[in-house]
């Protein structure tokens, strides 16, 4: 379990100010010339040895992502996009950051965006966040007064400013690709890949994209160095991060805790535990809407982290943890997610728009019974139909909970579909 | 300028201090990429247009960042967060996805009926108040939350939102955030982190 | 130069090749909804996916470059799932009404869920239905057939340069229309139904007439402008059910402007279709030979210096020809074909063509336009101008009255005096014209068709020798004709001697100098200046001429005779006989053979192949077919001052600039909607503001 002296967002509950003085005093800005000072190799070399993988859900080396951006510039300036689109159902760690933390996020938006030459930071937040959207304008201001961005940011010579851009309600955005067109002004529609946005991102120019989580542990991982993040957690899923709690526990909450920490572990020191107790638990969503939920019988050993989660053919995603207790009807739960990712689909692909709204109207007909036995096997075909088939991620990300509901719950679907028809006769 | 909705679904312009606004917005933005104000300039029309956009105000800003208005019309109809159609006068958003279902939105929403007579997607007689089922509002270890007036009323029950419906009946704004007395996402029953002073020094 | 592995073979592609495209080099067919070779890639439909080894997933062969060494597989049991489940997802909110859809027949939709499908269904929950949306006179909707394939969207955007159709909402609720349902205000909005691979968007003219295997096609060339599209003709008994654009890479690329089109119902109405004799200032019906005999009595000892002939736009070179020597035979030199009193003569070739060649447009980086508005005087051409600048930022800027092209354009001025400046060597667009690769002049009759249009002809000979345009390589001088018939007509010599053009005959006409005159197919003019002379009227339609007409003779139109056309490149090419014309009407050369008899001169051809031959011995070029021709480069125009007034394009109305198009229902629609509602609003515009 995570030491407090190891925890880098010592303000995520917002107990103390988020304004620049109160962000010093925790150690932000500290020194951020002299790591600057360091060169943009140096940075990146720390990060990639840090072992820190992308926070936003799909866990790509952060500091390898980084080193894809042209060294050189053809004429074009590059761009850091920071990814702070929050909207995966369960998740709210980059809310935290954002209206208790910002000085974290625009420090590690000026090292990662002078790491790889970029010119400017574009956070794209959500445009419900609008109360974290005016404090990281606010802190962005604070910042700039302060000569930490804008021209000669931090005395370093090096030019970097920060713009906070809102989106208007898509959770498809949160994807990369959709994030980019959303910010160039268009509907919030995935591209295709190739090319990739280290290549051509926005406005046609070098992008890297980078999660809100991501980009504001750099500055600490830089201070405190790599070794330090990377002995944390176990290998190849190190470091510490923030973890959402939600759904049937005595105190949900958001903490900051050890890549690799026991599921049943998290839930019982930070989350008071199961509501009813740890017998009463039914199943868990343990990184995000899109995961494959798991059942109790799992949760008793999982470990949270990238390995652990897909061995157990699920995934941490964005370390959101949805806690479902015995009185739950999971079938509705799961349907509420599929009625979710209808509601997302961008309608750019086939699979997607299409295969969304199959799944939900066969899923509320589920929860119901009223359908035929065959149709749980049909179902699972739709979803595999759709899986792996479409522009962007949505597809499986639509398809996944409702391969982890019939995978662990059939049963469950059986026994409704004979009761409506006993009901029914 | 006192402007009417009747008014301004025929013409729509920017009052000047927006207008002003606008034109800081665009300048975030790189030479000859005005389009990416597209988002923040619907949205600024829509507040100033009592919380729905007409079609003028897609012209307008179609003009204003020489973008076809078909474009302007394709952004404006695809994020959730613009309305179309003229709401009432106090918009209740209530989030209904999985996290929040699970810590009782139904109840949320049974006692906005009782409060208002309407369900979700429906707009009271009176025109004051619209509620609409809004999905994951990314404050899940808060739910169940409701959005009114850009912020969030979280950890709610019937008897909560009850109490909020009614202080804006009366023609208060709530204090938004946690119901429950907790200063954000910390545990409610105390701190289980952070607990010891000291930065990340 | 990439190498790939396809199904085991080995194919060798040029760069830039996408996965999609090396499987046809491959030979290998990978079904597709959305991917079309001349719009951008979208990669939405997901019909394309094949297997590539070493990637975690399918990809989308349509949006995937080929690169060296990647081994793709097309035809894997991973491949055939994934189509199926494509093909199911189609399916499943699509009505299945084909029996009454247009579409049916010529649908991919049905020929890939033939091929690619599980030919059965598993959907069981309720149908989306989407409302119809209105897109103007020419294109029916059923928008629940729609797959979101986005080809419409991308078409008007990208090709028709009218971004007014999108996809509004997203998810399944994502539907296409154009803004506020204004109808598709674009000369090329009917090419958005072909490209439909459904029967979302069908043509609305055509609407429940026919079944694609009812039809005759006839492959032909199209006569609505002078750009020659390459056509095909689709015909149920006697009857032209339809025009579709037929593959010319470098005339129309596959695009047809909606006159093209959809002008052909203009084929049916208001034909002439027996002869007709004026008595006592009625038409009245007659046989040929009291036809013939009514024309031989006004010609008989009349002198050749009394007769004129005008030729329409339409005209093929055979009955231009064949008129030519009747014309000579009578003793008449007064021939002409610049109806609209064009200054150009026919001695330079260079001096009427447009050189550059209608491909040349992909490759030049400057273009000026002088008097012309290529939108509405060549809508494909001007589509191949839109192309440029948009994949290749060509510069464009124009000389004339201002007008919406579908790009931006640098607006000089409306004067010709703007040319002379430049022709002078002045300005930063002469300096540009110089510093261009291959730069391009466009001329067009807006500019020829003034009393000043020899010396602009001259000035803007001048820049484009001045300017360094035409070089061994490179001809950038060039005229857009707005007649399918002008080049032509040019290239037989049918320009009238010592100076004369239609406006100084009309003159000599009025005063009675001249008292005979023939025209064929001439509509396009003051034909009032006739009356008082014996006008034979040779042509299709009740048209303007016929007011004036002692004489008429019914002639075929250009889908019911053989025929040779020059467009305005210069490019030679044939049309074919798609139909026959209505009644006792006739193929026209042979009405012209069948006159000259009786007038006393007999023209020495019995058949078309004999007309030919003669028609090549004294035109060599007629006998070169589709080929771009090299016109030597020269001195022409007339030194002096150019008059005040803007160059405006002689096409106000885009839908009616031809007997047919305005015989046609289809086009008077358009022009109410897209034409005489512009300008009622401009009005009203204009009163209000």
């Amino acid at each position: 379990m995570l030491q407090d002296k190891d925890r880098i967002f010592t303000n995520l509950y917002g107990l103390q100010s988020w304004k620049l003085d109160a962000a010093k005093s925790r150690g932000d800005w500290d020194s951020t010339k002299e790591l600057m000072a360091k060169g943009q190799d140096w940075i990146i070399d720390e990060m990639k040895a840090s072992g820190l993988r992308g926070r936003g859900g799909a866990g790509f080396p952060t500091g390898l992502k980084w080193s894809f951006m042209p060294k050189e510039s053809d004429g074009r300036p590059s761009y850091l996009v920071v990814n702070a689109d929050e909207g995966e159902p369960g998740t709210c760690k980059d809310r935290d950051i954002m209206r208790h933390d910002p000085h974290k996020l625009i420090e590690g938006c000026l090292l990662a965006g002078f790491a790889m030459r970029a010119v400017a930071a574009y956070i794209y937040i959500r445009g419900e966040f609008f109360h974290e959207a005016d404090v990281l304008e606010e802190a962005i201001e604070e910042a700039r007064a302060a000569g930490l961005l804008g021209k000669n940011a931090c005395g370093s010579g090096y030019d970097f400013d920060v713009y906070v851009h809102r989106g208007a309600g898509a959770y498809i955005c949160g994807e990369e690709t959709a994030l980019i067109e959303s910010l160039e002004g268009k509907k919030g529609q995935p591209r295709l890949k190739p090319p990739f946005p280290a290549n051509v991102g926005v406005w046609g120019c070098p992008t890297t994209v980078n999660n809100v989580e991501s980009i504001a542990v750099a500055p600490t991982i830089l201070r405190r160095g790599a070794a330090w993040f990377s002995g944390l957690g176990r290998e190849n899923n190190v470091g510490a991060k923030i973890f959402c709690i939600s759904g049937h526990v005595n105190n949900p909450c958001n903490v900051e805790e050890e890549m690799g920490i026991p599921l049943k572990e998290l839930i019982e020191k930070h989350a008071g535990g199961v509501r009813g107790g740890w017998d009463n638990l039914l199943a868990v969503i343990p990184g995000g809407s899109s995961v494959p939920l798991l059942p109790k019988s799992v949760c008793d050993s999982v470990l949270m982290d990238f390995d652990s989660l897909r061995e157990v053919q699920s995934g941490l995603g964005t370390a959101a943890v949805i806690v479902m207790d015995k009185s739950t009807d999971i079938v509705k739960a799961i349907a509420r997610l599929s009625a979710f990712y209808k509601h997302e689909s961008c309608g750019q692909c086939t699979p997607c728009r299409e295969g969304t709204g199959w799944m939900w109207r066969v899923m509320e007909r589920l929860v119901a019974g009223n359908a035929d036995m065959s149709e749980i096997d049909m179902l699972l075909e739709v979803t595999k139909q759709i899986e792996g088939h479409t522009i962007c991620a949505l597809g499986d990300a639509a398809a996944w909970p409702i391969q982890g509901l019939i995978r662990h719950f059939r049963p469950e679907l059986e026994r409704r579909i004979e009761e409506y028809k006993a009901r029914a006769a | 300028m006192n402007m009417t909705t009747e008014q301004t679904s025929e013409t729509f312009v920017f009052t000047s201090e927006n207008l002003e606004w606008a034109k800081g917005q665009i300048a975030k933005y790189p030479e000859g990429r005005q389009a990416s104000a597209v988002m923040p300039l619907l949205h600024q029309a829509q507040k100033q247009n009592g919380g729905w956009l007409p079609m003028s105000a897609i012209d307008y800003i179609a003009d204003m960042l020489e973008m076809p208005k078909m474009r302007v019309y394709e952004v404006a109809s695809f994020y959730s967060m613009y309305n179309l159609k003229p709401i009432g006068k106090h918009l209740i958003e209530v989030c209904t996805t999985t996290p929040c279902w699970l810590r009782g939105s139904d109840d949320v929403v049974s006692a906005i009926r009782e409060e208002l007579g309407i369900g979700l997607g429906e707009t009271t007689e009176d025109g004051e108040f619209t509620v609409l089922e809004v999905e994951c509002q990314g404050a899940c270890v808060n739910a169940p939350v409701l959005v009114y007036e850009e912020g969030f009323y979280e950890d709610l029950d019937g008897k909560s939102t009850k109490e909020i419906i009614e202080a804006i009946k009366s023609g208060a704004k709530p204090a938004c955030g946690s119901r429950v007395g907790r200063k954000s996402s910390e545990p409610a029953a105390g701190l289980t982190s952070l607990n010891v002073q000291g930065g990340d020094a | 130069m990439p190498t790939l592995t396809i199904d085991g073979n080995e194919v060798t592609v040029e760069n830039g090749t996408t996965v999609l495209q090396a499987c046809e080099v491959a030979g290998i067919e990978v079904p597709r909804f959305c991917y079309h070779e001349r719009l951008s890639i979208a990669g939405n439909c997901r019909m394309c996916l094949v297997e590539m080894e070493k990637a975690p997933k399918l990809v989308a062969s349509c949006a995937m470059p080929a690169g060296d060494g990647m081994v793709i597989h097309t035809n894997t049991e991973k491949v055939k799932k994934a189509r199926e489940g494509v093909m199911e997802f189609l399916l499943i909110n699509h009505p299945l009404d084909c029996p009454i859809c247009d579409q049916g027949g010529e649908c991919d939709l049905q020929d890939q869920s033939m091929a690619y499908g599980i030919g059965q269904q598993r959907y069981d929950e309720n149908r989306r239905s989407v409302r119809e949306k209105n897109m103007g006179p020419l294109i029916k909707t059923e928008m629940t057939r729609c797959i979101h394939c986005t080809r419409c969207v991308r078409f008007a955007e990208e090709v028709a340069g009218v971004p007014d159709l999108g996809a509004i909402n997203r998810g399944e609720n994502t539907e296409i229309m154009t803004y506020l349902e204004h109808s598709l205000a674009s000369e090329m909005s009917g090419n958005v139904v072909d490209l439909c691979p459904v029967g979302a968007l069908t043509s609305k003219p055509y609407a429940f007439s026919a079944r694609p295997w009812e039809l005759k096609h006839t492959e032909t060339i199209d006569v609505h402008d002078a750009v020659g599209s390459n056509i095909r003709i689709d015909v149920r008994g006697r009857e032209v059910m339809r025009a579709l654009p037929r593959v010319h890479e470098d005339v129309n690329e596959e695009w047809i402007s909606d006159k093209t089109r959809h002008a052909v119902d203009g084929l049916k109405y208001r034909r002439l279709d027996q002869p007709y004799v004026r008595v006592n200032g009625e038409l009245q019906p007659a046989s040929w030979q009291d036809a013939f005999a009514a024309i031989a009595a006004k010609t008989s000892g009349l002198s050749g210096e009394k007769m004129a002939a005008f030729v329409g736009d339409m005209q093929d070179m055979e009955s231009m020809y064949a008129l030519k020597q009747l014309m000579t035979s009578l003793g008449s030199k007064n021939i002409e074909c610049r109806q609209d009193g064009a200054n150009l003569d026919a001695s330079e070739r260079a001096s009427y063509l447009f050189n550059s060649g209608i491909a040349g447009i992909d490759e030049a980086d400057l273009i000026l336009l002088v008097g012309t508005n290529p939108r509405l005087e060549a809508a494909v051409l001007n589509a191949r101008i839109l192309e440029n600048v948009r994949a290749r930022g060509l510069k464009v800027a124009s000389i004339g009255a201002e007008a919406d092209l579908t790009y931006d354009v640098e607006h000089l001025g409306e004067d010709a005096s703007v040319l002379a400046e430049l022709a002078a060597g002045k300005g930063d667009i002469f300096k540009a014209l110089q510093a261009a690769e291959k730069p391009m002049l466009i001329v067009g009759q807006g500019a020829l068709a003034r009393e000043d249009g020899a010396v602009i002809l001259k000035l803007a000979r001048d820049l484009a020798d001045k300017a360094g345009m035409v070089s061994e390589h490179w001809n950038g001088f060039n005229v857009l004709h707005t007649a399918a018939a002008r080049v032509g007509g040019l290239d037989l010599g049918l320009v009238a001697e010592n100076g004369q053009n239609i406006n100084s005959l009309l003159g000599r006409a009025e005063a009675g100098e001249i008292e005979f005159v023939y025209l064929l197919g001439a509509d396009e003019f003051d034909v009032s200046k006739l009356k008082d002379s014996f006008v034979v009227y040779q042509g299709t339609h009740g048209d303007a001429a016929v007011s004036v007409a002692d004489v008429i003779l019914p002639g075929a139109a250009y889908t019911e005779k053989d025929g040779t056309y020059i467009n305005t490149e210069g490019r030679v090419q044939k049309a074919v006989k798609a139909n026959v014309p209505p009644g006792d009407a006739r193929e026209d050369w042979t009405i012209l053979r069948a006159l000259s008899e009786v007038v006393g001169h007999v023209l020495p051809f019995d058949t078309a192949a004999e007309l030919n031959e003669k028609l090549v011995n004294e035109l060599h070029l007629v006998d070169v077919v589709d080929v771009k021709p090299q016109a030597a480069w020269g001195d022409f125009g007339v030194e002096g001052d150019v008059a005040a007034g803007a160059l405006i394009s002689p096409v106000t109305d885009f839908y009616q600039t031809n007997p047919i198009a305005r015989a046609s229902k289809t086009m008077a629609a358009c022009s109410a909607e897209f034409v005489q509602v512009g300008v009622a609003l401009e009005e009203a515009t204009g009163t209000h503001g």
